[in-house]
């Protein structure tokens, strides 16, 4: 076993330092232990839901999914995903902008207050805003004069969806924009650019994997945010059911046929995001 | 056409520059961009980007965050403390902490075994694999947490094996340490992948022909090196169990006293407009919370140092 580098080298002339490398063997028996790890703890999961949601045949699965409720959860979702996604991607760009372009005093601080939301967990994100707006919140009897609904109502989902995935796409902006410096757009600004167009032609060209990214992040997590939600939305059935609290009550009556044939679409959604993901990194490697 | 704006706009960018760009001695370290002082770059936007930026994150996240703390008051100090020790918050967080620290720890060796495998092996389906441990990060909680359930209960795919042996794990606080490892699963493996990329092979060469065997080169040489990523990643997975809601309640049972999680019992509170109470257990649980995210920036500051410190030493 002690077998040095040169022994090695020797007999594999081609793979230098690489062939440094425990015998087959022990290789074979490492790549077995975390494949079974993996596969318990991800690939079972996987297949489950969609052998489940198959269960009970295609029928079954096509009524679930085209059935009204689900129908609603679906909308809804899109809905919370369109206001909260493009909301958070203007926050990046401008908290990616400020932070990656300037010097200013608390800049840490800044960047720690963006990442505030991944330190809460998501019942808290939830509670926060039904201390606000509930009808026992600080501003619950103003509203409640007004007649205004956010708690137990859509834009209750929205605002916790918003708060918990705010950090997403400034935090794959702030390191990229960081690294990448100031040189092109002072030279864009010198040769007579206005700022909006330094902006669109010089700085959202280098950024735009890293956006595309944070914002495919960001639209999973909207899609997905399950404990926020189920804080604010009081589970009214067809109105404030995102698909992932819809997944929950047909689960809870145990519907699992159902449950899981809904759950298939947020798996695929998971699923796209994975390979979205992967593709994105394959073409900044390169 | 383009002397009209040129005329323009350079004037504007030497208004902006009061002092010389050479003038002004590059700060210490971090970042590499040319900025001046304090806010002023050649670059416009400052004013809008940093306005816009904190004025959305004190509508969003600071204002709804203080109500935390406004509600609180309401209770009395007696009625505080009562509230935040009663046997069942106690056993909430006991099992809480517990479970998260498990679950970290058995994604801290199996985290630290598949970035390996991932990094230094070639087998069949290595890329799809890799892209496949982030699934945790993008499955929406509450799938994760009915197919988890589904699996280990009594009748499941894996609960109608374990069960005749004694293991019951759906609907016991086993259940949370499974739930809880399936979130935290990516973070440790994408925290040691890329210092196992950049490992320099120098020094793997250099232990090996000073006579020592691949286990103990991996344990002498490579194990430190790598223990800060695997402690980073370990932090940020415990931190992320801790507050996990949606993959946990499916299997978890929900039994107070035994098998109850914390943000659950938030959950029970508020469903009982209970405000105080829930608002006075979620403050001891951020308290925590932000304790540790602390310490994850004291361990990646101290790692940032070290590394800085040995490429200075070269």
């Amino acid at each position: 076993m002690l077998a040095g580098n040169r022994l090695t080298e020797g007999r594999q002339p081609g793979r230098p330092s690489r062939s440094l490398t425990e015998p087959r063997l022990v290789q074979w028996l490492l790549i077995g232990a975390a494949m079974l790890f993996l596969g318990f703890f991800l690939l079972v999961p996987l297949l489950l839901v969609f052998y489940k949601a198959l269960a009970e045949g295609v029928a079954t699965y096509w009524a679930a999914i085209r059935e009204p409720m689900a129908l609603a959860a679906v909308r809804l979702t899109l809905l919370t995903a369109a206001i909260a996604v493009p909301i958070n991607l203007l926050f990046g760009l401008a908290a990616a902008w400020a932070v990656s372009k300037f010097r200013f005093r608390g800049k840490n601080l800044l960047v720690t207050l963006i990442d505030l939301p991944f330190a809460v967990s998501p019942v808290v994100s939830g509670m926060i805003y039904v201390l606000m707006f509930g009808a026992h919140g600080v501003l619950g009897p103003w509203l409640a004069a007004h007649d205004i609904k956010i708690i137990f109502a859509v834009p209750g989902i929205v605002l916790a969806t918003m708060f918990v995935t705010a950090p997403l796409v400034a935090r794959e902006l702030i390191p990229l924009m960081q690294s990448q410096g100031n040189d092109e757009e002072e030279a864009a600004l010198t040769l007579g650019a206005s700022g909006w167009q330094t902006f669109r032609k010089v700085s959202l060209p280098k950024i735009r994997w890293g956006l595309l990214y944070g914002v495919v992040l960001c639209n999973a997590r909207a899609m997905g945010e399950f404990g926020a939600v189920s804080v604010v939305s009081g589970h009214i059935r067809g109105l404030t059911t995102t698909l992932p609290l819809h997944v929950e009550i047909l689960y809870n009556e145990y519907q699992f046929a159902a449950a899981f044939a809904v759950a298939t679409l947020l798996t695929l959604l998971a699923l796209v995001t994975l390979t979205l993901k992967s593709l994105i990194e394959w073409r900044t490697s390169r | 056409m383009n002397t009209l704006e040129e005329r323009d706009a350079v004037p504007a960018v030497e208004n902006r520059l009061p002092v010389p760009v050479a003038a002004v001695p590059p700060k210490n370290g971090g970042s590499r961009q040319r900025s001046l002082f304090s806010g002023g770059s050649v670059l416009p936007g400052f004013g809008l980007s940093l306005g816009f930026t904190l004025l959305y994150l004190t509508l969003i996240i600071l204002i709804p965050l203080s109500t935390i703390l406004l509600k609180t008051f309401d209770l009395t100090w007696a009625g505080f403390w009562a509230t935040v020790s009663a046997p069942r918050a106690l056993a909430a967080y006991r099992l809480s902490i517990g479970a998260s620290f498990i679950g970290g720890a058995i994604n801290a060796v199996f985290g630290l075994l598949v970035a390996w495998v991932l990094e230094r092996y070639e087998f069949p389906g290595r890329r799809i694999i890799d892209a496949l441990v982030d699934l945790p990060f993008a499955l929406p909680t509450a799938v994760a947490g009915i197919a988890l359930a589904s699996i280990y209960a009594g009748n499941g795919w894996l609960g109608r094996w374990l069960e005749p042996i004694g293991i019951k794990v759906a609907y016991q606080p086993l259940g949370v340490v499974v739930a809880l490892t399936f979130i935290g699963l990516p973070f440790v493996v994408r925290t040691v992948q890329p210092v196992l990329r950049d490992f320099d092979p120098e020094v793997e060469e250099a232990a090996a022909s000073l006579g020592a065997g691949r286990w103990q080169t991996f344990r002498r040489v490579m194990l430190p090196e790598l223990l800060p990523a695997v402690s980073t990643g370990f932090v940020l997975a415990f931190a992320r169990a801790l507050g996990e809601y949606g993959s946990v309640i499916f299997i978890a049972g929900n039994m107070p006293l035994r098998s109850e999680i914390t943000p659950l019992l938030i959950m029970i509170k508020l469903e009982q407009f209970d405000y105080a109470g829930a608002t006075a257990i979620a403050l001891v649980f951020l308290a925590v919370s932000f304790a540790l995210l602390f310490v994850i920036n004291l361990l990646s500051w101290r790692r940032n140092r070290k590394l800085s410190a040995s490429e200075g030493g070269d």
